[in-house]
C-alpha cells in the first residue's frame, strides 16, 4: 500500500525526472524532466558542442552538445537538448528533454546527474498524472486520462505479477509462509495465554530466524547475479608489478568472443571494455585506459591496486607463481579477503614456487599461463562460478528489480533486528514488531497483507479457545 | 419524548444507557426482562488479552463495567507475565449473581435514566431520522435517538442436539419482531451462532482430582487514581482438568447428533471459541484438551467448565462429561447449547456506530457481530456517547486505531464487516505496543473528562499521576547514576541505567529515596516508557506515516462510480463502506493500491477545482 500511496501530490513544488524510453538497448534514449527547476537544471548539465554553456535557449529548439558532470566538467554523453516552457508542454510545466545514446549506462548516468542536481525520481505514471492535474486535459476527458494512468499502473502490476507468478514469487511466498507461521506462534502465545498450547522455544525461534535470514541473503545475492547478467561485472586486475597483469589483460581481450560496447564509464577517470567470458558479461576496468598503454596497467603499484578494488564487483589478483611471495603480495591478499576474488597463479609454465597450499585463503585459485594461454578456460569457469553461483544456480529465481532488492533488504534488516531482540531476551510482542516488518516487506514484493493472514494461520494451526 | 432509548439491557445496553444518561440525556432503557440486565450468560470471565485493554479503556472514559467488575471479582490473575507490559492482561472471574445486581443498582441510581420492560418491534422514522420505538404491544415511545443493543436475541434459536427452540438465551424468549423492523429500514441482517457449555453442580465435582489454580491479587480494572473498589469477599481458586481419549471417542461416535455437525445451524461460529466437537475433529492428534472449572460465584451452586462448549444432545453431554477426571459423578444441571441469531453486518455503520441508513439510530454489541462482554460494553459506551453528540448536533467521538483497542474494534467492524463473531485480539492491533492496559488512562482520560463521564475529582488525581510521570522522567534524566546510588559506571544518567534489562525500580527503590516514595503506577509508566523506548519510537513513526493517510479525508456520500477507472469490485465495496479517509479506504476488502492511487489523484483534482474540503462534507 505504501508504495502507491507515496505518490507525491504536492505537484509543481518539485521537479521530477525519469528515463522515458523503454529500458534496454535502443538507438536513442530520452531523459525527461518536468517541474519548476527542469530547465535550469538541464542547462546546468549541458554544454554546447563548442564547450560553452547554453544560456536562455529558445523553447522548442533542439540544441546539440554534451551532458557534462558539473562537478568536474567531464562529458558523459553526446546529446540533443530541447526545452519547453509552461504551459506549452505535455505536463503544462517547464520541461526539458535530453536525447542521448540509447544504452542503459549513459542514460542512467544522465538521470543520476539530474537527481544529484535536485530532481526527484518520477513515480510510474507521474508525468501523465501531472498533465491531468495541471488541467492540460479537462475533466470531460478525465475518463480517458485516468484509464491511461490506470493502465500504466496496472501494466506495472501485471508485469510484476508475471515475474511473481513464477519461481521467484513462489520462493518469496514460501518465505512469507514460514514467517507467518512463526508469527502465528507468537501471536497465539500472546492472545491465548491460558490455553494449553505448546510453543517454540527461544533457540527454536532463533534457528528458524537464522534459516529465514539465510534464505533472504540468498535472494539478495541473487540480485547481484541478476544485475551482473544485465549490466556486466565490474572487474579489476590487481597485483604487484611484474606478475603479468598486462599479459593477462591481453590474453583475456584476445580470448573475448565479443566486444560488446565501448562506452565512457560512470567513473570519470576510467574506461571499460565489456567482454563476455564464460557466458558472463564482464566489464574489464582499466583504471589508466586500456587503449592508452597496457604498460600502464603493468606499472600499477600496490597503492593504486587497492584504490581500484573499491569499485569492483570482481577482482583478479595476479601472483607470480614462479617467484616467492613478497610482502606486497601478502598485503594484496589481505586487501582482497572477503571480496569476490579469483587468485590467478600466473606463469604456470615455469617451475612453481607458490602453490595453493602456501596461501591462507578460501578464494578460488586458478593456475594459468597468460603467455601460453594454458588455464584460461579454468579462469572463465571460476569467474562464472563466482558471479553466477555454482553451475545450475543461475536457473534459480533471482531478484531483478531495485524495488525488490530494497524490500528484501528491509526484510533482512528486520530479521536481523528480530534476532538481536531475541538474543537480548526480548519477548514475543517485541519480536513480532520486527517479524511483521519483515513479512510486510516481503509482502510488498508479492502484494500480500500480513495481519489477516497471521490470524487465519493462527486459527488453522492452534486449537485455541478454552 | 425521550432523548435516547436504549433497546437491550446486556453489557452494551447498560453501558450505553449510563453514558447517555450520565451526559444529561433523558434516557430510557428498554429490556425484555429488567431482572436479567447485565446478565453473564456464558462464563463469568472479564478481561484477558486485548479484552483487559478494552476494559481499561472503558475505565479511562468513565464507564461502568470496570467499577462493577472490581467489586464483584471472585478470582483474578495477570496473564502474560512472562511477556512485556503491552500484552499483559488482567483476567477476572466475577460473581454471576452479584455482578448483575451491582450493575442494576448502579443503573437504578443513575439520574436521568428510566428502566422499562418491553419488546421493541419497529423503529419509526421521518425523513431518514429515527423518531422512536414501537413496542410489540403497539405502544409508541417517541425518542430523538435510539441505540440498539439486542445481543443474541434477534430471531434467536437455541439448540441442544436436535432439540431446537426459539430462545435468546436458555429459557428466555427471543426478540421476535425487531428483525422485521430493521429490514423495513433497508438494513441487511446476517446469521451468526455461538455456544456455551453445560453447567455442573458444584457439590458433585471431585476437586481433589483437579489441579488448583490460585487467584493473584489485588488487581483492579479501574486505575489507582479512580480508587477502585475491592472484591466483596476473599478471592477463590479455579481448578483445571482435562478431557481423555474416552471423552474424544464418545464425541466422535455421536458427531452426527450434534446440531453443528448435523447441519441444523447455518450461522457462522467463532473460530477462537470452538465447540468440543470442533476441537476433537479438527485437532484429532491432541490427546487431551484443558478444561477450567470455574465456580460461578462465592457461594454459587454451579460450575462453568470452560473448554467444552457443545451442541450435542443432553445424554451425550452427560456421557462425555463423566469421562473427565473429577467429573465422574458430575451432575449436569443445565446442558450446553448453541444459539443462532440475527446480526447486523457492521459495514452498515459509521465509526460513530450510527447506521448509515437512519440518522439517530445507533447499534452496539453482539448485534454488530462481535462476541464478548468487553467488546459489547466498549461499543455500548461509544454508542451512548455518540447518541448524545448527535442530540447536540456535535461531531461524533471517533477513536483512531492508534488511540485505543476500541478504535481498532470499531474500524475493523465498519471497514471490513465480519462474518464470524468478532473477538478482540491483540494481534488485530498494529500499534499494540502503545495500546497497553497500563496506559489507557494516558490515552483516553482527557477525552473521558471532556465528555463529562469522568468525575472531575478522579480526573484531578489522574493529572497528578501524569505530572508525576513527567517529573520522574526529567529527574532521572538529570540524575547521575552515582547520585542515585546505582551502579551505572560510564552512563550519563539514571535514566540510561534504568534502560538496561537488568535494572528496575525494585533496585532503585532500595537506594533512592524519591524512587522509594514514588507511587507504583507512576514507577510502572516510567519504567515501561524507558525500557520500551526504542520499540515505541519505531511504532510512533509507523503511526505518523499511517496518520497521513488517515487525515486524507474522503467526501461523505460519494458515489465511487464517478471516480473514473476504479475497478468494479472496488466501486462496490467503497460505495457500501463509504470510508471517511484514504487510510480507511486502503483497508476495505477488494481495494488495490492502484485504486488508492486513483482516489488520491481524484481528490487532488477535486481540490484543484476549488471544491473545498468543507463543501464536500468533510
Amino acid at each position: 500500500m505504501a508504495q502507491s500511496t507515496d505518490l507525491n501530490l504536492s505537484i509543481s513544488t518539485d521537479t521530477i525526472a525519469a528515463v522515458s524510453t523503454p529500458p534496454g538497448e535502443g538507438g536513442i534514449g530520452v531523459v525527461r524532466l518536468t517541474g519548476p527547476d527542469a530547465v535550469p537544471l538541464a542547462l546546468r548539465l549541458f554544454r554546447r558542442a563548442d564547450g560553452t554553456p547554453l544560456i536562455d535557449p529558445l523553447p522548442f529548439r533542439v540544441f546539440h552538445g554534451h551532458v557534462v558532470d558539473p562537478a568536474d566538467g567531464h562529458a558523459v554523453d553526446e546529446v540533443l537538448l530541447t526545452t519547453m516552457r509552461a504551459p506549452r508542454s505535455y505536463t503544462r510545466e517547464d520541461m526539458a528533454e535530453i536525447s542521448a545514446h540509447g544504452g542503459p549506462v549513459p542514460l542512467r548516468a544522465i538521470l543520476a546527474l539530474a537527481l544529484a542536481g535536485g530532481a526527484r525520481l518520477a513515480a510510474p505514471g507521474e508525468f501523465t498524472q501531472r498533465a491531468f492535474l495541471n488541467g492540460r486535459l479537462d475533466l470531460t476527458q478525465a475518463e480517458a486520462v485516468l484509464d491511461i494512468i490506470r493502465a500504466h499502473t496496472d501494466a506495472g502490476l501485471r508485469a510484476a505479477a508475471r515475474t511473481l507468478d513464477g519461481a521467484l514469487g513462489d520462493r518469496i511466498r514460501a518465505l512469507r509462509g514460514r514467517l507467518t507461521a512463526l508469527l502465528a506462534q507468537l501471536e497465539a502465545s500472546i492472545d491465548f495465554a491460558e490455553d494449553d498450547l505448546t510453543f517454540l522455544t527461544a533457540p527454536e525461534i532463533d534457528t528458524e530466524l537464522a534459516a529465514l535470514a539465510a534464505e533472504i541473503d540468498a535472494l539478495l545475492a541473487s540480485y547481484a547475479r541478476g544485475r551482473v547478467l544485465r549490466e556486466g561485472a565490474r572487474t579489476v586486475i590487481v597485483g604487484r608489478p611484474n606478475t603479468g597483469k598486462s599479459s593477462l589483460l591481453n590474453a583475456l581481450l584476445g580470448e573475448a568472443r565479443a566486444i560488446v560496447t565501448d562506452v565512457p564509464g560512470t567513473t570519470r577517470d576510467t574506461l571499460e571494455e565489456q567482454v563476455e567470458l564464460g557466458g558472463v558479461p564482464v566489464r574489464l576496468v582499466d583504471t589508466a585506459g586500456i587503449h592508452a598503454a597496457t604498460d600502464e596497467v603493468e606499472r600499477l603499484g600496490v597503492a593504486r591496486s587497492r584504490a581500484a578494488l573499491a569499485h569492483a564487483d570482481l577482482t583478479l589478483l595476479v601472483l607470480d607463481a614462479a617467484a616467492p611471495l613478497t610482502p606486497d603480495d601478502r598485503d594484496l591478499l589481505d586487501a582482497v579477503r572477503d571480496r569476490a576474488v579469483v587468485i590467478v597463479l600466473n606463469k604456470a609454465d615455469l617451475p612453481p614456487v607458490v602453490t595453493p597450499a602456501l596461501l591462507d585463503t578460501t578464494a578460488p585459485m586458478v593456475a594459468l599461463s597468460a603467455r601460453t594461454g594454458d588455464g584460461l578456460p579454468a579462469l572463465e569457469a571460476a569467474l562464472r562460478d563466482l558471479l553466477l553461483g555454482p553451475a545450475g544456480a543461475a536457473e534459480s529465481p533471482a531478484l531483478s528489480h531495485l524495488r525488490q532488492r530494497e524490500a528484501a533488504d528491509t526484510a533482512a534488516a528486520a530479521l536481523a533486528r528480530a534476532r538481536a531482540t531475541l538474543a537480548a531476551g526480548g519477548t514475543e510482542e517485541l519480536l513480532a514488531v520486527d517479524l511483521v516488518d519483515a513479512a510486510a516487506a516481503l509482502g510488498a514484493i508479492t502484494g500480500d497483507t500480513v495481519r489477516e493472514e497471521v490470524i487465519r494461520d493462527l486459527f488453522a494451526r492452534f486449537c485455541v479457545g478454552k | 419524548m425521550w432523548d435516547v432509548i436504549v433497546v437491550g439491557g446486556g453489557h452494551a445496553g447498560c453501558e450505553a444507557a449510563r453514558a447517555a444518561a450520565g451526559r444529561g440525556a433523558r434516557t430510557l432503557l428498554l429490556a425484555l426482562r429488567l431482572d436479567r440486565m447485565a446478565h453473564l450468560p456464558c462464563n463469568c470471565s472479564i478481561g484477558g488479552p486485548a479484552k483487559a485493554q478494552l476494559v481499561r479503556e472503558i475505565a479511562a472514559l468513565g464507564g461502568a463495567m470496570p467499577r462493577v467488575a472490581d467489586a464483584t471479582m471472585t478470582h483474578v490473575r495477570m496473564l502474560n507475565t512472562s511477556k512485556g507490559p503491552a500484552v499483559q492482561a488482567i483476567r477476572a472471574q466475577v460473581d454471576k449473581a452479584l455482578y448483575p445486581a451491582r450493575m442494576q443498582a448502579l443503573l437504578t441510581a443513575t439520574p436521568n435514566l428510566t428502566l422499562l420492560e418491553g419488546e421493541a418491534a419497529a423503529l419509526p422514522t421521518t425523513d431518514g431520522r429515527i423518531t422512536g420505538v414501537t413496542l410489540a404491544d403497539g405502544t409508541y415511545l417517541p425518542a430523538r435517538a435510539v441505540i440498539l443493543a439486542t445481543g443474541t436475541f434477534l430471531a434467536a434459536c437455541t439448540f441442544v442436539g436436535s432439540d431446537t427452540r426459539p430462545a435468546g438465551r436458555h429459557g428466555e424468549p427471543p426478540a421476535a419482531h425487531l428483525s422485521a423492523g430493521l429490514r423495513a429500514l433497508d438494513l441487511r441482517l446476517g446469521r451468526l451462532k455461538t455456544g456455551t457449555t453445560p453447567r455442573l453442580a458444584y457439590d458433585s465435582i471431585d476437586f481433589t482430582r483437579c489441579e488448583a489454580q490460585p487467584a493473584e491479587g489485588p488487581l483492579h480494572f479501574q486505575f489507582a487514581w479512580q480508587r477502585p473498589l475491592s472484591p466483596a469477599h476473599p478471592l477463590i481458586p479455579c481448578h483445571i482438568t482435562h478431557t481423555t481419549e474416552t471423552t474424544h471417542a464418545i464425541i466422535r461416535d455421536n458427531l452426527h447428533r450434534s446440531a453443528l455437525y448435523g447441519g441444523l445451524i447455518s450461522g457462522r461460529g467463532p473460530r477462537y471459541c470452538p465447540s468440543i466437537e470442533d476441537k476433537v475433529v479438527r485437532f484429532a492428534e491432541r490427546e487431551r484438551h484443558q478444561i477450567f472449572l470455574e465456580r460461578e460465584g462465592w457461594d454459587a451452586d454451579l460450575v462453568y467448565p470452560m473448554g467444552i462448549s457443545t451442541s450435542l444432545p443432553a445424554d451425550v453431554q452427560a456421557e462425555f462429561v463423566h469421562s473427565i477426571p473429577g467429573l465422574e459423578h458430575a451432575e449436569i444441571v443445565r446442558p450446553g447449547y448453541a444459539v443462532e441469531y440475527d446480526y447486523l453486518p457492521p459495514d452498515q455503520l459509521w465509526a460513530s456506530l450510527e447506521t448509515k441508513a437512519v440518522r439517530g439510530l445507533f447499534c452496539a454489541g453482539q448485534l454488530n457481530g462481535t462476541s464478548g462482554y468487553e467488546e459489547a460494553a466498549a461499543q455500548g459506551l461509544l454508542a451512548g456517547l455518540n447518541a448524545v453528540q448527535y442530540l447536540r448536533d456535535e461531531a461524533p467521538v471517533l477513536l483512531a486505531r492508534d488511540e485505543a483497542y476500541l478504535g481498532v474494534l470499531v474500524d475493523d467492524l465498519v471497514t471490513k464487516g465480519t462474518e464470524e463473531p468478532y473477538r478482540m485480539l491483540t494481534s488485530r492491533a498494529e500499534h499494540r505496543l502503545v495500546l497497553r492496559q497500563d496506559n489507557a488512562d494516558l490515552r483516553l482520560a482527557d477525552l473521558g473528562m471532556r465528555l463529562g463521564l469522568l468525575p472531575p475529582a478522579d480526573y484531578f488525581y489522574f493529572c497528578a499521576k501524569r505530572n508525576a510521570i513527567d517529573a520522574e522522567l526529567a529527574r532521572l534524566d538529570a540524575l547521575p547514576p552515582g547520585d542515585a546510588g546505582v551502579d551505572g559506571a560510564g552512563l550519563a544518567s539514571t535514566l540510561e541505567w534504568l534502560r538496561r534489562p537488568e535494572s528496575g525500580y525494585d533496585t532503585l527503590r532500595t537506594v533512592d529515596r524519591t524512587a522509594a516514595h514514588l507511587p507504583a503506577d507512576v514507577a510502572e509508566q516510567v519504567e515501561t516508557a524507558v525500557k520500551y523506548e526504542g520499540y515505541i519510537r519505531r511504532q510512533l513513526r509507523q503511526i505518523a506515516a499511517q496518520r497521513r493517510l488517515e487525515t486524507r479525508r474522503l467526501p461523505e456520500a460519494l458515489d465511487y462510480r464517478t471516480v473514473h477507472g476504479l475497478s468494479r469490485e472496488a466501486i462496490e465495496h467503497l460505495n457500501r463502506v463509504q470510508p471517511r479517509s484514504i487510510g480507511q479506504a486502503s483497508r476495505v476488502a477488494g481495494v488495490t493500491p492502484a485504486d488508492i492511487s486513483l482516489l488520491l489523484v481524484w481528490l487532488a483534482a477535486q481540490e484543484r477545482r476549488g471544491v473545498s474540503r468543507e463543501t464536500v462534507g468533510v
